[in-house]
């Protein structure tokens, strides 16, 4: 171990000299007068001790912290989610504001300086003539008209989630002008508020989703895991099947089958639950074979012996065991499901209108028209693609700390 | 090798079953069907000669009967008015919107679904099977952490979003549309050597964009796999004795490692399945997939149910395939399944 257990180590065998009685001859060697502890070896210095003590979860954050992209991404998801809260502030403009005369406006950019003069943010005033040749809407900056962003300042009124009327914005554009960050699309509306808004559905499908489905995968693998035999077997063939089908005409032909006549809210329910009902098999899969697993342990066939009823066992030993494990593989299936309903939204098959979320966003950059000549509509990909990759970093990062005694 | 191949087969049977039975009670799951829906907008309009058509056709495919029945005709184990025809006859069923029977209307497509479904699986393996021995052997390289970025990329970027993105990129750098599966001039035209090649320009890039995420995480996988098994004192004891460093590892550690790299390929299936209907569906390519997403919207049972099966046995008939390879390379396989009977 460390140096200074070493040095203990040294006296050994002199021991018996330090305690000798008058009567005794002189040894020929020098002996320590000092108290002798055997312990002296084994003794740990604060940090090691720190170390020892500490908690699983304490470990588990201890390595988790040394894995620097997992920290970054999960800092990322943490904006993500606190956005939010806070959509209707933090977007520009309300949800459904429309603005005629910017139809399919492309996205106005923020400058600081004029003629060598600085004013702070603003953006240019636009102007607008149509191309009557190939009919294309045509805008300009037009450099004299500096319209000043304003922060912290009163603009579109809105429901606070659909409570409290207000109309506090974090940033507006200048009185009388626009401010489209991310332009616009085909009804004028900005395509920056209408991500923001899209945000709190799009991640929030991907929770209703993962909590179903832990749900049902720790309960069926659960079952299947502790009682064996033949409901074991029923389960695994069960998972098998679905395991085989391809997912995604399945979700196809289930939200498909979705009543027309549902509300918007209803059918967002609808499709967490399938997306949240055909996902639980690979998370069931985990939990038995980790129960499995930790059923063979020294300290549950401890446990058993000492007298531990079945549910104590489980509660107490079993479950603390592989919770930091179901936790990492539930974080790795999220992005799957935010991807579900994002591709079924795109396929119009999702969420409808006037739900917004990224796909229902991206449902109208389908085609190759869009794509040429308006691809700033297709800038929700970006959001997409963080948080899908954020959480797959997090995900890895959780799934090497949840093991923090290897 | 025979009695575990039979046995794999009739394992498949009971799958297929409950799956065929699963997918037809999707299908029915929406209120009323194609016809009624037809036959209440024809007698708005009021004409009853088309009524009588869409009555006909109604009892003809067993619409009037109950679900269970209706499941039994498409299966082909309960006579319909033309006696037993159905999936199991090789009867795909009517397609209600195009009026004609569904192997009329998809035959072309289930041949390119076919063809780029494999083109996907192959383009896995041949990219994945060199990046993933290479990031192994050379661990912490440079190549090593670009493949891996690549890789977090690649599993990160949804495969539509991917064409989407390549659709505006080739439209922007090179003025064309990927679109498509043929050059327009061969649309109808019989299979020729020429249509065969336009069908494997146009591949391509949709068999790059489906393969993408799923050859990302094999390359993940396999990286993983070998270097477990690099660790091991086999690999020490042959390079102590001084076996060539490629011929070692071709004969050992790789040959390990390919077990995981077979079996994942089954259960990669259901996902490239997955991709490319919805990047079919983007790029407008001529597979079931639109096809498909169509079918479920207008409530076309028969043909909407007929894909989904296509697809799922697909998806089986690939895993069966995996399996069965897994058991030619992997002796304890055979030998165990064999031996539990």
């Amino acid at each position: 171990m460390s140096g200074e257990g070493l040095g203990g180590g040294t006296l050994t065998g002199a021991g018996a000299g330090a305690g000798a009685g008058a009567g005794d001859p002189p040894l020929s060697h020098w002996v320590s007068r000092d108290p002798f502890n055997p312990a002296e070896a084994e003794r740990m210095s604060p940090a090691q001790e720190r170390f020892y003590q500490a908690s699983q979860w304490q470990m588990m954050w201890w390595k988790f912290r040394r894995h620097r992209v997992a920290l970054a991404a999960a800092a990322l998801l943490g904006l993500f989610y606190a956005s939010i809260l806070i959509s209707e502030f933090l977007a520009p403009y309300a949800l459904t504001t429309r603005d005629p005369s910017h139809i399919y406006a492309p996205p106005q950019r923020v400058h600081f300086v004029q003629d060598g003069r600085l004013i702070g943010p603003f953006v240019y005033g636009e102007h607008y003539h149509l191309d009557i040749v190939r009919l294309q809407r045509i805008y300009t900056p037009d450099k004299t008209k500096i319209e000043r962003i304003r922060f912290f300042c009163h603009g579109d009124p809105y429901l606070f989630w659909g409570l409290v009327p207000a109309d506090r914005h974090l940033f507006c554009p200048a009185r009388g002008g626009t401010l489209y960050l991310l332009g616009t699309d085909r009804l004028g509306r900005d395509m920056l508020s209408r991500i923001l808004y899209g945000t709190r559905i799009s991640l929030t499908v991907g929770l209703v989703g993962i909590a179903i489905s832990f749900f049902l995968g720790i309960l069926l693998g659960g079952i299947s895991g502790y009682y064996g035999g033949w409901i074991d077997t029923v389960i695994q063939r069960l998972i098998e099947m679905m395991r085989s089908f391809p997912e995604l005409p399945l979700w196809m032909a289930l939200s498909a089958a979705l009543p027309i006549t549902w509300s918007p809210i209803l059918v967002y329910f609808g499709i967490t639950l399938i997306l949240g009902m055909l996902d639980w098999p690979g998370l069931a899969r985990a939990v038995r074979s980790k129960l499995l697993a930790l059923r063979e342990e020294d300290f549950c066939t401890a446990a058993r012996l000492m007298g531990a009823k079945p549910s104590r066992i489980i509660a107490r030993h079993l479950l603390p065991s592989f919770t930091s494990h179901i936790i990492a593989s539930a974080t790795l299936s999220i992005p799957s499901m935010i991807l579900g309903e994002t591709a079924l939204s795109f396929l119009g098959l999702g969420l409808r209108p006037p739900i917004t979320s990224w796909g229902v966003l991206l449902n109208e950059a389908q085609n190759i028209n869009v794509v040429a000549l308006y691809p700033w509509l297709m800038t929700p990909v970006i959001p997409v693609f963080l948080v899908v990759l954020a959480f797959n970093f997090l995900g890895d990062g959780l799934r090497d700390a949840a093991d923090p005694y290897e | 090798m025979f009695l575990y191949t039979v046995r794999r087969i009739l394992i498949m049977l009971p799958t297929l079953l409950v799956i065929s039975f699963a997918t037809f009670m999707i299908i029915r799951l929406p209120q009323g069907d194609y016809l009624t829906n037809e036959i209440t907008e024809l007698q708005a309009q009021g004409e009853s000669g088309a009524i009588a058509k869409a009555e006909f056709l109604r009892h003809e495919f067993g619409l009037d009967r109950p679900t269970a029945v209706q499941y039994a005709m498409w299966l082909g184990v309960w006579p319909g008015p033309q006696g037993l025809s159905g999936l199991l006859q090789g009867n795909l069923g009517w397609s209600f919107e195009f009026n004609r029977p569904v192997t009329a209307v998809v035959g072309g497509q289930i041949g390119l679904s076919l063809a780029l479904n494999l083109a996907v699986v192959l383009f896995t393996w041949i990219v994945a099977f060199p990046i993933g021995v290479y990031s192994a052997t050379r661990q912490y390289s440079l190549g090593d952490y670009g493949f891996t970025f690549l890789g977090y990329v690649g599993l990160a970027t949804p495969n539509f979003l991917l064409a989407l993105v390549m659709l505006f990129l080739f439209n922007r750098w090179f003025g064309l549309s990927i679109g498509g599966l043929m050059d327009p001039r061969y649309m109808d035209a019989a299979l020729s050597y020429g249509k065969a090649v336009s069908i494997a320009e146009h591949m391509i890039i949709p068999v790059f964009i489906i393969g993408t995420s799923g050859t990302a995480a094999m390359i993940r996988r396999l990286r993983a796999n070998l270097l477990d098994e690099l660790q091991k004192q086999y690999v020490t004891t042959a390079r102590a004795k001084g076996l060539p460093s490629l011929r070692l590892l071709i004969k050992y550690p790789v040959r390990m490692a390919l077990n995981p790299f077979v079996a994942d390929i089954g259960h990669m299936l259901p996902h490239i399945i997955s991709g490319s209907v919805i990047v079919s569906s983007v790029l407008s390519l001529p597979t079931v997939g639109p096809v498909l997403l169509h079918a479920l919207q207008s409530q076309d049972q028969y043909l909407a149910g007929s894909l989904l099966m296509f697809l799922a046995v697909l998806t089986v008939i690939g895993t069966l395939i995996s399996d069965l390879l897994l058991a030619v390379l992997d002796p304890r396989i055979r030998l165990r399944a064999g031996a539990a009977r």
